[in-house]
C-alpha cells in the first residue's frame, strides 16, 4: 500500500514497512547519515539521521514512515545537532584527514563538510589505539574508527564471516577482530569480503592503493556527499 | 589452574547451561567463579562447544565490567563508590588499603594476588562504606576492618573462611506498612487468583488471543487481570507505567509458534542509592515470587526470569532455594495448585555490573547473552521481548505489592495512597542522617515527613530517585512522594548543609560516563565530554563559557540519545546549578574562557614514576598544583 508523509513540507510516498530515510532517498532527498547502509539492517547509533517526527527527535533510519507524519530534517535546529554529534566523533578519535588516505572519499569528513563544520569544537580525547597492519592486504587503523558497525553487519550478515565485533562499554567501546591473537592476519578476511568495502571512514584500507587517485579528484571532492548519496549506498 | 582443569571448569558450567549460547553471560560470570578471570583458552572452548564465534564471546565479555579477560588477581576488591560511600570515606579506606597491599589503585599487585578498584553504587548506602570481594558484599567498612582484611588477604585466606560478620548485612526497615508488613502465606495470592470470577465492568476478561495451556472457560486470569487494573497500580522502577495496561498489552499480544509468554522481573537495583529490592528480596522473596507467578497467570506466561544485579550475587543461593521450595510446595512448575495446564518456572540470571542493564530492553539483551545495548523501540517488549516473545518486565516491588492485590483486591489497594498515586512505597533512606535505612510509605507522604521521621536536620538537599531523578531543595520539601510530583524508584538520598552540591553531582556525572552503554554518538562521547567539563571546573579552569556549553550539551542528550541513560545523564547538573547555583560560582575561577589542559596536573605521572612532590617538581601557575 502506498502512502504520504510530509518532510520539511514535501510530500514523500512511501510503501509498508519503508523507514523514513528510505523514503526519503527513493524520492531524493538527502538525510545525513553514517551508520545507515540501504544494504543492512539499519543500527541506529550514530544518530546523524535524526529528524523531528511530529515535533519529537528520532533516529529517520529505524523509525518506520507513517502516513501524515510531518518530518523536519533541514532546519537550523538539527544541523547544528548533526554538527555537534559530528564533531564528537571528531575529538573521539585521532582524524587527521590532510594526511589520510580517505580524505575525499570519507563520509565523515564529507558529512562535516555539508554540515558547515568548521573546527571540531570540543578537546580532542586523542585517544591510543594501535594500528593493525598484521594482514597481507589490509590495513586497520583503528583511530579513525566511528563505531557505525558497518563492517560488523556486513561480514556477520553478507559474509557470514564474524570478522569483526565491537567490545568494551562506553567511552571504551571499540573494534575487535576475530582471532585469539587479536590481529586480523589470524582471521578469515580476504579482499573480497564485503566488509572490505563498506567502512565509510578510514579504517579498512586496502595496502598497495595509496594515493591511487589524486586528492582533489576523489568522490566528494567532486560533488558535495548531498548530491552523491545514492553512489555512496551503493558502494 | 591447568588446561585439563580449565576445561574441566568450562566443560561442566556449558552442558549445566545446556550449551545454549543465550545464558553466554551466565557461563562467563561461573567461569569467571572459579577461574578468577576467564582466560582465552576458556574463550577457545566456549567457542568450540556454544558454537559461537570469539568476536560475539569478546564483545559480550568486553561489555560488563565484572567480567576480566585479564587477570586481576586472587582477591578482587572494589570499593563501592557511591556519594554516600565517599561521604562516609570511603577513598580514605581505600587508600589505606592500598597501602596496606602495596598496590596501585586500579592495578593487580605485583604478585597478582589483588586488586583494588572502585565500582559504583553496590546498594549498601544505608551501611557503607561498602565493598565487594569477589562480587560478595561487606557492609560497615573501617579502618580496622580494612586492616583485617589486608591481613586475610596477604595470607592469602579463602574467601569462605573470612569472618562471618563481615558479610552480614542487614535489613534495616525502619517503617513497614502494607507490603513490608504482609502476614503472608506462600501460595494465598494464587489461590485467591485462582477463585477469583469474572466481573462486570472492565474487560480485561476478552480471550481473543489468550487460550493457550488453562483449560477454556476459565476465568480467573482474566479477573485477576481486572485486579490488577482496579488497583491503579504503576511500575515500581520509576518510570511509573500502569502495570495492568502492561499485561493486558501482553496478553493479547499473537503468540507465533513455539513461543511462550515470558514474565521478567528487574532486580538490576543499579540507581545509586536505591537498596528497597535487595531488602525486598531478602526478606520477601515468596511475596516477590508469587507476584511472578500472579502475572505469568494473568497473562499466559509459562517462563520466568529474575535478573539480579550482580552485586547481590550473595542473594543468589537463599533465593534459589526459595525457589525450590516452591517447586517442592507446587507453587511452581508444571500444574501449579493442581490447575492443569498452569506452568510456570522461574529462573535467576545474574547481572555483571552495567546500570544500563536495569532499562528494560538492554536487560532483556542481556537475558539473551549479549551485550546490554538497548533496543531500537518500536516494537516493545510485550509484544517482540525476550527472544522476540510477549514479555513483560516489572520492578521487584511492582511484583510484590501485584501479589497482594491478588490476595486482597484492587479497590483495596486502590485506598492506599493518593488519587494519582496508589498504594505505597518503599523508600531507601541513606545520607545524612541518624536513622537510615528502609521506609515504606503510603504515596503523597511529603519530603519534610520522611525526613523528620529518618532525623534528617540541616538538610540541605535530597536526591529524589537517585541522579536520574530529582534534586529537591529546602524550599520543597513540602513536595510529596508521588507519581503527580515526585516520582521515584525508590532512592532518597540526603545531603546536610556541610556537603558541596557541586561534588554531589559530579560523581553522578561520572556515574552517568562510566555507565553509558557506548551505543550512540550523543550519549557515549557526551557523558564524557560533561564529565571533562564537570572536572575543568572542579579543577579551577571553569568560566562563564563552560556554563554554556554544559547547557548545550545537556540539550543535545535530550533530543539525540537513544535510552533514558543519555536523557537523564545532565539531570543532575542542571537541577544542583538551578538550586545551589553558590557551589558552582565558587567553582567558577575564571571571568573568560581558559583551557581545561593544565601542564602541571599532567606532569603528575613524572612526578609519581621519580617519587617527588617538592615544590621544585611543580611549575608555578596561577590555577593549577592541587589535583
Ligand atoms: S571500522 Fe569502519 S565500518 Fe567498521 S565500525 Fe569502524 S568506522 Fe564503522
Ligand atoms: S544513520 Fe541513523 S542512527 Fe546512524
Amino acid at each position: 500500500m502506498s502512502h504520504t508523509f510530509t518532510l520539511d513540507g514535501k510530500v514523500v510516498p512511501f510503501v509498508d514497512g519503508q523507514t523514513i530515510i528510505q523514503a526519503a532517498s527513493a524520492a531524493g532527498v538527502f538525510i545525513p547519515h553514517l551508520c545507515y547502509h540501504p544494504e543492512f539492517k539499519p543500527h541506529g547509533s550514530c544518530k546523524l539521521c535524526t529528524v523531528k517526527v511530529n515535533g519529537r527527535h528520532t533516529a529517520s533510519c529505524t523509525m518506520r514512515a507513517a502516513p501524515g507524519m510531518v518530518v523536519e530534517s533541514e532546519t537550523e535546529e538539527i544541523n547544528a545537532e548533526r554538527r555537534a554529534l559530528t564533531q564528537m566523533l571528531f575529538v573521539e578519535g585521532n582524524h587527521f584527514c590532510p594526511s589520510c588516505e580517505k580524505s575525499g572519499n570519507c563520509q565523515l569528513q564529507a558529512t562535516a563538510y555539508h554540515l558547515g563544520m568548521m573546527s571540531a569544537h570540543y578537546d580532542h580525547f586523542f585517544p591510543n589505539r594501535a594500528v593493525d597492519a598484521s594482514h597481507p592486504d589490509f590495513l586497520l587503523d583503528f583511530n579513525r574508527c566511528i563505531l557505525c558497525s558497518l563492517c560488523v553487519r556486513a561480514s556477520r550478515d553478507v559474509d557470514g564471516k564474524n570478522v569483526f565485533a565491537l567490545s568494551g562499554r562506553g567511552i571504551k567501546t571499540h573494534l575487535i577482530v576475530n582471532a585469539k591473537s587479536g590481529q586480523l592476519a589470524d582471521t578469515d578476511f580476504t579482499l573480497d569480503d564485503k566488509a572490505a568495502q563498506v567502512c565509510p571512514v578510514g579504517v579498512i584500507l586496502k595496502k598497495r592503493q595509496g594515493f591511487a587517485v589524486p586528492i582533489g579528484e576523489r568522490k566528494y571532492d567532486k560533488a558535495p556527499i548531498s548530491e552523491t548519496a545514492e553512489s555512496t549506498e551503493g558502494r | 589452574m591447568d588446561a585439563e582443569a580449565l576445561a574441566g571448569v568450562v566443560d561442566r558450567v556449558i552442558n549445566r547451561y545446556r550449551r545454549d549460547p543465550t545464558c553466554m553471560l551466565q557461563i562467563l560470570r561461573e567461569i569467571q567463579e572459579a577461574c578468577d578471570w576467564v582466560p582465552p583458552e576458556a574463550i577457545d572452548r566456549m567457542q568450540a562447544m556454544l558454537g559461537v564465534p570469539r568476536t560475539k564471546i569478546e564483545g559480550v565479555a568486553g561489555f560488563y565490567s565484572f567480567i576480566y579477560t585479564e587477570p586481576r588477581g586472587k582477591y578482587r576488591v572494589l570499593f563501592s563508590d557511591n556519594i554516600t560511600d565517599r561521604m562516609q570515606g570511603n577513598r580514605a579506606l581505600m587508600e589505606r588499603l592500598c597501602s596496606n597491599l602495596w598496590v596501585e589503585r586500579g592495578k593487580v599487585s605485583e604478585d597478582g594476588l589483588v586488586s583494588v578498584g572502585k565500582t559504583a553504587c553496590t546498594g549498601l548506602c544505608d551501611q557503607g562504606p561498602g565493598m565487594l570481594v569477589n562480587n560478595y558484599a561487606i557492609a560497615g567498612l573501617s579502618l580496622e576492618r580494612i586492616d583485617e582484611i589486608a591481613e586475610l588477604i596477604r595470607n592469602k585466606v579463602p574467601l569462605t573462611d573470612w569472618p562471618p560478620a563481615y558479610f552480614k548485612i542487614e535489613d534495616n526497615i525502619r517503617r513497614a506498612d502494607v507490603l513490608l508488613n504482609a502476614d503472608f502465606k506462600p501460595g494465598e495470592a494464587l489461590l485467591a487468583a485462582r477463585a477469583r470470577a469474572p466481573s462486570d465492568g472492565l474487560n480485561a476478561s476478552n480471550t481473543r488471543s489468550w487460550r493457550e495451556g488453562l483449560p477454556s472457560g476459565i476465568g480467573g486470569p482474566g479477573a485477576t487481570l481486572d485486579e490488577i487494573k482496579r488497583s491503579g497500580l504503576r511500575g515500581r522502577g520509576g518510570a511509573g507505567f500502569t502495570t495492568g495496561l502492561k499485561w493486558e498489552a501482553c496478553r493479547n499480544a499473537q503468540l507465533k509458534a513455539g513461543h511462550q509468554r515470558i514474565v521478567v522481573c528487574n532486580a538490576d537495583e543499579g540507581e545509586p542509592g536505591t537498596f528497597k529490592d535487595r531488602v525486598l528480596l531478602s526478606k520477601c522473596p515468596d511475596l516477590v515470587f508469587e507476584g511472578m507467578t500472579v502475572a505469568a497467570y494473568a497473562i499466559g506466561a509459562t517462563r520466568g526470569f529474575v535478573y539480579l544485579r550482580g552485586e547481590y550475587r550473595y542473594l543468589l543461593d537463599h533465593l534459589n532455594a526459595v525457589l525450590a521450595n516452591r517447586r517442592r510446595e507446587n507453587l511452581l512448575g508444571k500444574d501449579i495448585c493442581g490447575l492443569p495446564g498452569a506452568d510456570f518456572d522461574i529462573e535467576i540470571h545474574v547481572g555483571a555490573g552495567a546500570y544500563v542493564c536495569g532499562e528494560e530492553s538492554a536487560l532483556i539483551e542481556s537475558l539473551e547473552g549479549k551485550r546490554g545495548t538497548p533496543r531500537n523501540r518500536p516494537p516493545f517488549p510485550v509484544t517482540n521481548g525476550y527472544l522476540d516473545q510477549p514479555t513483560i518486565v516489572n520492578n521487584v516491588e511492582t511484583f510484590a505489592a501485584a501479589a497482594l492485590i491478588a490476595l486482597k483486591g484492587g479497590e483495596w489497594y486502590a485506598g492506599i495512597g493518593t488519587k494519582q498515586s496508589a498504594g505505597t512505597k518503599i523508600l531507601s533512606v541513606s545520607g545524612d542522617c541518624a536513622r537510615p535505612g528502609i521506609y515504606e510509605y503510603p504515596f503523597g507522604v511529603s519530603v519534610r515527613q520522611v525526613l523528620e521521621d529518618c532525623g534528617a536536620t540541616d538538610t540541605q538537599a535530597v536526591q529524589v530517585s537517585g541522579p536520574s531523578g530529582i534534586c529537591v531543595a529546602e524550599n520543597e520539601f513540602d513536595r510529596v512522594i508521588g507519581f503527580e510530583d515526585l516520582p521515584t524508584a525508590g532512592a532518597f538520598t540526603i545531603f546536610n548543609k556541610s556537603r558541596d552540591m557541586f561534588e554531589v553531582a559530579r560523581n553522578y556525572v561520572h556515574f552517568f560516563q562510566h555507565e553509558s552503554c557506548g551505543f550512540c554518538t550523543p550519549c557515549r562521547v557526551g557523558t564524557s565530554l560533561l564529565k571533562n567539563l564537570m572536572d575543568k571546573l572542579h579543577y579551577g579552569s571553569g568560566s562563564p563559557y563552560d556554563f554554556a556549553e554544559i547547557e548545550k550539551l545537556n540539550q543535545l542528550l535530550q533530543a539525540m540519545s537513544h535510552c533514558g541513560l543519555g536523557h537523564t545523564a545532565c539531570n543532575p547538573v542542571l537541577d544542583t546549578i538551578a538550586k545551589f547555583r553558590p557551589a558552582y560560582d565558587k567553582r567558577m575561577m575564571q571571568q573568560d574562557f581558559t583551557p581545561a589542559f593544565n601542564l602541571d596536573r599532567e606532569l603528575s605521572a613524572a612526578r609519581q614514576m621519580t617519587g617527588r612532590d617538592d615544590a621544585a617538581a611543580h611549575l608555578a601557575t596561577e590555577h593549577g598544583g592541587q589535583s
